[in-house]
């Protein structure tokens, strides 16, 4: 690996097994490591996807990752969340830690693990049920809730945060499906935030909605940080910039650049990234 | 290198507007138009023909058959006397009673009833003597009385009544003889038939007499067969549709078993016969004839078909509803029980119809496993003998007896009802289901 991930100094970290060199000169605000991944490959098949990717994840943060399509970005982003075990093909090697605890590990329960671990998918994919019945299936299946009213406090305040209450509450029985694609995004963010994650995983969530419904998704997420942690991965330059604080960049399955969002966009180290900030390729 | 060499003197092509309105152009719209209308006037030649067919086909099965659904009874009158009956009242209503009932010779009184009718005695069916057996066990009060009571009367004057046969022909060629002419003729001067409801056609079972001979029995034999079939093939083949599409490596051994099961869907069904006799009968020697050996048989034979569509359906569900569900946490299981499952479920149950109704209308597998033996008694149970209605209508169709005819065509007009209940049952239930977001 020729590239040198940055990292910032954070104070508290979360065990790890080895350090990444800091960059020098980046801003040192106290934050928590959430997430780790440490040499991460990937390959499908004979294909390989990802090249020994590094990258710390903290808490407090928006995480984006850019690059050109085809890069790996998402392929990396399901190793968080392990949504790359459903791919056959699919062989993952390196080691991810939430917490500092393995997730590879074998006594790392994958259906607690993606309750922990949130996502939000490319096109938004609510259940045909009911908008409650959308929030409520989690919390359920987790056993977050006991009776009813417990339910209806999980469903509301989920649908408060997602920003989606004041437009869903008088319609909560029709169908998730029915709503308007920018809605139905917002409705699985809160279905993701109903089994009370801590981190959120999105993957291109902006790329099938118009503009308004873009902006609102990204205000969503301006509000949602701090109190998960959020990574976001895009292909619009312009959204990384702004709603992350740390921007990775990726290109032919490596991290190419990582570090705050405003020294990427503004002074990036690597040619690659300026060329791609650029938009010299794309 | 090679250079490309572009001639100095060559006269540049130059693209002429298009003309629409040139007669070419024209030409060419009116021949479009033309085979749009004969592919249409097609079309509607075809859906005309099938429509026809099919009209033709229920006209002729209704004309026929609805008959079935009557019969012809004359009235007699019967007095019940004890000591030639040979019934005791007095043990008749006491504990036992029904045994002292069956003990009587009712053959004999209805003998000495049909009497009356004088020339015309012999009218009445063979089997009238038990309508006089059930009115005594229905109410032993009967017993010293004399009653009014209607009796169906034999085919071939049943016929007569219901107008089947072309009395102008000679005797010998028009299938009924000059005294059963004469002895309707006779009856119906005094006033002593009526036509009714065929109540011994929608509550028997098989008869060797055309008027004793009832559907009832082929039906439950049906229902039963196809409650063991439907209870194996829908689980089974569901769960192993589940697998193949959900859980399944897809290796070598994954695409031999689906080479296989399509093939399977493909075999004709007597084959599926065979393998019932040889296992089910001979193998592990279950009863013959028996509603559970046809439905283990036919299940056998429905099971590619449901696997086949369940698997179509299973995969019709968008992937991103598995993501969905996998991503806020849920098990495999969950994933397949609670999202894929409901979701695919419209389609499995079509298949499933559709393989059902096969099923129904099958017949020649159920001749191997002696579904064709003459069962005169509705099936007790999933291992005593019964038959069902597609060999009930082959039987029947099969006999020389003129009064059979009528039957057949009832049995199939019950048949068809049937089917159309099943599928009825299929569309209301796919519905519900669609509903259910
Ligand atoms: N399920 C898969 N099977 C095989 N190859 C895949 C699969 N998913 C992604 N890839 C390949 O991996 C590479 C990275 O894909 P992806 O992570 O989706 O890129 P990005 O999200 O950055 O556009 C691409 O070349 C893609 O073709
Ligand atoms: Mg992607």
């Amino acid at each position: 690996m020729t590239d040198i991930p940055a990292r910032q100094a954070d104070g508290n970290s979360a065990p790890m097994a080895h350090n990444v060199p800091v960059a020098a000169g980046r801003a040192a605000e106290a934050v928590t490591t959430k997430m780790t991944a440490r040499d991460v490959n990937v390959f499908y098949g004979a294909k390989q996807a990802l090249k020994n990717v590094s990258i710390d994840v903290s808490r407090e943060n928006v995480t984006a990752f850019i690059g050109p399509s085809g890069c790996g970005k998402s392929t990396f982003l399901r190793c968080f969340n392990r949504m790359n075990d459903t791919v056959d093909s699919a062989q993952v090697s390196g080691r991810i830690q939430l917490d500092g605890k393995d997730i590879y590990s074998p006594d790392m329960d994958v259906v607690q693990l993606r309750a922990r671990v949130g996502m939000v998918f490319q096109k938004p994919n609510p259940f045909p049920k009911s908008i409650y019945e959308n929030i409520a299936y989690g919390p359920r299946i987790h056993g977050l809730a006991r009776a009813k009213p417990d339910l209806d406090i999980i469903v509301e305040s989920s649908l408060r945060r997602a920003g989606l209450w004041d437009e869903a509450k008088d319609r909560l029985n029709e169908s998730g499906t029915a709503m308007s694609g920018g809605q139905q995004q917002r409705l699985c963010i809160a279905r993701a935030i109903a089994v009370d994650p801590e981190v959120i995983l999105m993957d291109e969530p902006c790329s099938a909605l118009d503009p308004i419904a873009t902006a609102k998704i990204e205000e969503l997420i301006d509000e949602l940080r701090g109190k998960y942690a959020i990574v976001i991965v895009t292909h619009n330059m312009q959204q990384a910039a702004r709603v992350s604080q740390k921007t990775a960049f990726f290109h032919l399955g490596s991290m190419v650049e990582y570090g705050d969002t405003s020294m990427i966009f503004t002074n990036p180290v690597q040619t690659r990234t300026k060329d791609y900030i650029t938009g010299r390729y794309g | 290198m090679a250079s490309v060499i572009i001639p100095e003197n060559e006269a540049v092509a130059v693209k002429l507007p298009t003309d629409w309105a040139s007669p070419l152009m024209r030409g060419r719209v009116a021949a479009r138009y033309r085979a749009e209308r004969l592919f249409k006037l097609l079309g509607l030649a075809a859906l005309s023909l099938a429509g026809l067919f099919l009209a033709f086909l229920l006209f002729t099965i209704v004309r026929d058959g609805w008959t079935g659904f009557k019969h012809t009874e004359v009235r007699i009158s019967v007095s019940y006397d004890p000591a030639l009956l040979g019934v005791d009242p007095a043990a008749a209503t006491g504990p036992g009673g029904l045994e002292a009932i069956r003990r009587g010779d009712y053959i004999g009184l209805m003998q000495r009833a049909a009497a009356q009718l004088g020339p015309a005695a012999n009218v009445v069916s063979d089997g009238a003597w038990l309508d006089l057996r059930q009115m005594v066990e229905a109410n032993p009060a009967v017993l010293g009385t004399t009653q009014t009571v209607w009796v169906p009367v034999r085919s071939s004057i049943d016929l007569l009544a219901k107008g089947k046969f072309d009395l102008k022909e000679p005797e010998i060629s028009r299938g009924v003889s000059n005294d059963d002419v004469a002895s309707y003729n006779l009856l119906e001067t005094r006033g002593l038939l009526k036509t009714s409801f065929n109540t011994i056609f929608t509550g028997a079972a098989d008869s060797t007499d055309p008027e004793l001979a009832g559907v009832w029995g082929a039906a439950l034999g049906t229902f039963m067969t196809l409650l063991v079939t439907i209870a194996l093939a829908f689980p089974v083949g569901v769960l192993a549709a589940i697998w193949l599409e959900e859980f399944a490596a897809k290796n070598r051994w994954t695409d031999l078993i689906e080479v296989s099961i399509n093939n399977l869907a493909a075999v004709p069904s007597i084959i599926f016969g065979l393998l019932g006799l040889a296992v089910f009968l001979n193998f592990f020697n279950m009863p013959r004839s028996a509603p559970l050996v046809g439905g283990l048989t036919l299940a056998l034979m429905t099971l590619p078909v449901v696997v086949i569509t369940a698997r179509v359906a299973i995969k019709s569900v968008p992937p991103s509803i598995r993501d969905a569900a996998l991503g806020i946490g849920a098990s495999p299981m969950q994933v397949v029980f609670q999202h894929v499952l409901p979701l695919a479920m419209p389609g499995i149950m079509t298949g499933t119809i559709i393989g059902m109704a096969r099923a129904l209308g099958e017949t020649a597998p159920l001749l191997l496993i002696g579904m064709r033996a003459f069962v005169t008694d509705t099936p007790q149970g999933f291992a005593s003998p019964a038959t069902v209605l597609p060999v009930q209508v082959f039987l029947w169709s099969d006999d020389v007896q003129r009064g059979f005819i009528e039957k057949t065509s009832a049995a199939i007009i019950v048949l068809l009802v049937m089917l159309l209940l099943m599928n009825s049952a299929a569309i209301y239930l796919r519905n519900k289901f669609e509903r259910r977001w």
